[in-house]
């Protein structure tokens, strides 16, 4: 038992305790592996919390694959390509965070921190593009939700002729789906985008509160080698978030668009 | 010497006075007393929604309440039971008040978390609790859609709300068990010297945080759909109400062994200490808790077999709910040895412990009969399956949880209750529940449906029985409160273990100091060796 072991060694020295040990631990290691065991079953919980909807999209996505297909189409392959950029690079500058906090580095920390924060709103902004553009063409789930199949999609490739006119350009599959079937099940793709984009994003609002809290700790001084778990656990929830987009963005963005 | 027992001088419960010692407490045991009191009050609210449907019960005709009344009074029965009382009624009173203690630490790893999820449940109580009074909600705890979703014109959102909240209370109390018992363990308390209630909590733990989330997504889709008017269950626009309940049993039918399996722990230390016998096959019991918990997830369409899933999946599931009967039979066999040729007591706690074993064994065994495919046809959504979940639900989780409050109640307070009272108390819950709920399996199995407020009249026998054995079950339900509370001022000192057993937990002085131990014990022995604290009582006489 590796902790037993720790407890024993440490057991009867008296040297002076870092001032972030809480009571109820002995040592700094025993603390931290606390911190880290609790954080990755935190993030199993949230690997199951996104999973009720990944299953519900996976129903759906095999029962409507074309209305899917369609409904997805009618995303912007540019914005979301950007955005998984964004947040690929901000895992990197998180990561750089973490490092600078592991070697002492206090304004290398901070700044990591900060721009990675940035990174995050960049994505937020962009979402908020993507929001206002499904407002617009009502494909929004609801009593105003309207399939509106002459409206395809403004960037990509693949913004020609829809599939619902029964063409089955491009390599698509002919759609099995009328005009009104595709009015119904799109809203349920669109019900899944909404709900699974809406979530991530609230994830992401959290992961920018968290670091708002932890440069302000960094700044003041809070972290050195011995002492930067904050840093690091914000870190694994910032990789979690981004690694649920890098999922989020082929389902939704990517449901045959291939070239 | 015995007469001479005081309670400590120091102890948790003078550590701080007012108001704000206690709602800012960092104290695992302060906050576990805070949840006790807390979910006191919402099973006797709960109970008292129970009164109310066996009042309307008594009688063949629907007219005490109204149908619509009738619904809401099982639905808010059900709601406060199951997510406010039983999920956290163990784990998170006698769980977190015993495991640091039992494996040797000074607290849980996150207190500061610990404290937020009681703060969480409060919450999520007090957004039910207003549902409640705004009117109510009719959808049955199972918030089955499109009812639920377009149908209902009761308080769903607010109740399922409060519900999704509550849960995060329940992931976090499951999360600081997992992490303190991988990693507060004292010196030389290996896995296998851990006490068998740890194991059973660390079982649970596992279930609640894999489980919790789940249905805390299907109430965000369920709000959505119901808010927002997204279609994600509506049958209407192509959704399918039958994913909700596939996603929905997939956390709910685990999460009775949430509220199982800590009853299980507990049931291993009470029969252990009662006969002063090691428990027999530790390791088997250990492993079952974990083989419930495993087996638990992969068995959830067994409620959902007349819900039209396909014909091969009913198959699988409901060999797969044959299975959870092997490790819960384990358990039932090795207790079962256990109490062979031991030193066998009748104390109250051991008591419930008896009554248990029985309930457990006809609450698993109808279980059984619902997982059989065609039998289910005729039981599902009969009063035989109610029967069957209370046998597991209160004579099984609730009979736990009442041996272990009487078991560790000397621990919590330091002082002793009425062993008469408590006798009396223990025994008419034993009466009364089986009163109450074994006509309900000959009256279900006759074919009378769950969740209709008036049935026929050759059905009345059978529920005036029923409704007679409530009252019995509330009387014994009730008495725990007046002596319990007795005893804080006037029950005799019980110092620091009153019943010759062998946990950690009963080396800390009764009550315990804040800090739980003088010093970091260093354990030397493996759980349940009564040789040393027979050598150590000698020692002190």
């Amino acid at each position: 038992m590796s902790n037993a072991a720790a407890h024993a060694d440490d057991r009867g020295h008296a040297h002076a305790h870092h001032p972030a040990l809480q009571h109820h631990f002995d040592t700094m290691a025993q603390q931290k592996e606390a911190a880290v065991v609790g954080m990755w079953v935190f993030l199993l919980t949230e690997i199951l919390f996104f999973g009720g909807l990944f299953a519900a999209y996976m129903v759906y996505r095999i029962w409507y694959f074309d209305a899917f297909a369609e409904a997805s189409r009618s995303l912007s392959l540019f914005w979301g390509g950007l955005n998984t950029a964004v947040l690929i690079f901000s895992s990197l500058t998180m990561a750089m965070a973490v490092r600078s906090a592991q070697t002492n580095k206090r304004s290398a920390t901070v700044n990591w921190l900060i721009l990675t924060m940035i990174l995050g709103t960049v994505f937020l902004g962009v979402k908020v593009i993507e929001y206002a553009d499904k407002f617009e063409h009502h494909h929004v789930p609801g009593y105003n939700f309207e399939w509106a199949h002459e409206a395809p999609a403004a960037e990509g490739e693949h913004a020609i002729a829809p599939a619902a006119e029964g063409a089955a350009t491009e390599g698509h599959r002919q759609l099995s789906l009328s005009p009104a079937q595709l009015q119904l099940t799109t809203q349920i793709y669109f019900s899944l985008y909404f709900t699974m984009t809406g979530l991530h994003a609230l994830h992401m609002i959290i992961g920018i509160g968290i670091m708002l809290v932890i440069t302000r700790m960094a700044y003041k001084g809070k972290f050195d080698e011995e002492y930067y778990t904050p840093v690091e656990m914000a870190g694994l929830y910032w990789h979690f978030v981004d690694i649920v987009w890098i999922f989020l963005f082929p389902l939704l963005y990517l449901v045959e668009r291939h070239v | 010497m015995l007469d001479k027992l005081k309670i400590p001088e120091r102890n948790y419960l003078n550590n701080g006075h007012g108001l704000a010692s206690w709602l800012l407490t960092k104290d695992h045991k302060r906050i576990a007393i805070m949840y006790l009191i807390s979910i006191t009050v919402m099973f006797f609210l709960g109970g008292l929604f129970a009164v109310g449907i066996r009042l309307e019960l008594a009688t063949p005709a629907g007219d005490f309440v109204q149908a619509d009344t009738y619904n809401k009074f099982f639905t808010a029965h059900g709601v406060i039971m199951v997510f406010f009382f039983l999920i956290p009624s163990i784990p998170a009173v006698l769980g977190n008040f015993l495991i640091p203690p039992m494996i040797g630490a000074k607290d849980l790893a996150f207190p500061r978390i610990n404290l937020l999820s009681l703060y969480i449940y409060w919450i999520g109580g007090i957004f039910t609790l207003y549902a409640m009074l705004a009117g109510g909600v009719d959808t049955g705890w199972t918030f089955y859609t499109p009812y639920s979703a377009t149908g209902s014109n009761s308080n769903v959102v607010p109740v399922a709300l409060g519900v999704f909240i509550a849960g995060f209370s329940s992931i976090l109390t499951g999360l600081n068990f997992i992490v303190t018992i991988h990693r507060m363990r004292a010196p030389g308390m290996t896995w296998f010297r851990l006490p068998l209630f740890v194991w059973a909590h660390y079982a649970t733990s596992l279930v609640q945080v894999l489980g919790t989330p789940v249905i805390a997504i299907t109430i965000v889709m369920l709000g959505v759909e119901r808010g927002l008017g997204f279609g994600i269950f509506d049958p209407a626009r192509g959704g399918d109400p039958v994913l909700f309940q596939h996603l929905f049993w997939f956390y709910s039918h685990p999460a009775v062994y949430i509220m199982i399996l800590p009853a299980l722990g507990v049931m291993s230390e009470l029969i252990s200490t009662f006969t002063k016998k090691t428990i027999f096959g530790y390791s088997f019991v250990a492993f079952s808790s974990l083989a419930i918990a495993v087996f638990g997830f992969i068995v959830w369409a067994h409620h959902m077999f007349t819900s039209g899933i396909s014909t091969y999946a009913a198959m699988v599931f409901s060999f797969l709910s044959f299975s959870v009967a092997i490790p819960s039979a384990v358990k039932v066999f090795n207790w079962t040895a256990t109490l062979y040729k031991g030193a066998i007591s009748f104390e109250t706690p051991m008591l419930y412990a008896y009554g248990f074993m029985g309930l457990f064994l006809i609450g698993g065994l109808t279980g059984l009969f619902l997982a059989t495919l065609g039998l289910d046809i005729h039981l599902h959504d009969t009063y035989f399956v109610v029967a069957h979940f209370h046998y597991i639900m209160v004579g099984g989780a609730i009979m736990g949880y009442m041996g272990g409050l009487h078991f560790w109640w000397p621990k919590l307070t330091g002082r002793m209750y009425s062993e008469f009272f408590s006798r009396i108390s223990a025994i008419l819950v034993f009466v009364g529940f089986n009163l109450t709920f074994f006509p309900q399996f000959v009256v279900g199995y006759l074919g009378m449906p769950r969740r209709y407020h008036s049935y026929p009249d050759e059905f009345q026998v059978l529920n005036v029985l029923s409704s007679a054995g409530a009252s019995v079950l509330g009387l014994g339900y009730f008495l725990p409160v007046i002596y319990l509370l007795w005893s804080l001022k006037k029950g005799a000192i019980a110092g620091p273990n009153p019943w010759g057993a062998s946990g950690l937990e009963w080396q800390m002085q009764s009550p315990p100091l804040t800090e739980n131990f003088v010093e970091v014990p260093i354990v030397t022995h493996d759980a349940y060796e009564y040789e040393h604290v027979v050598a150590k009582e000698k020692h002190l006489v």
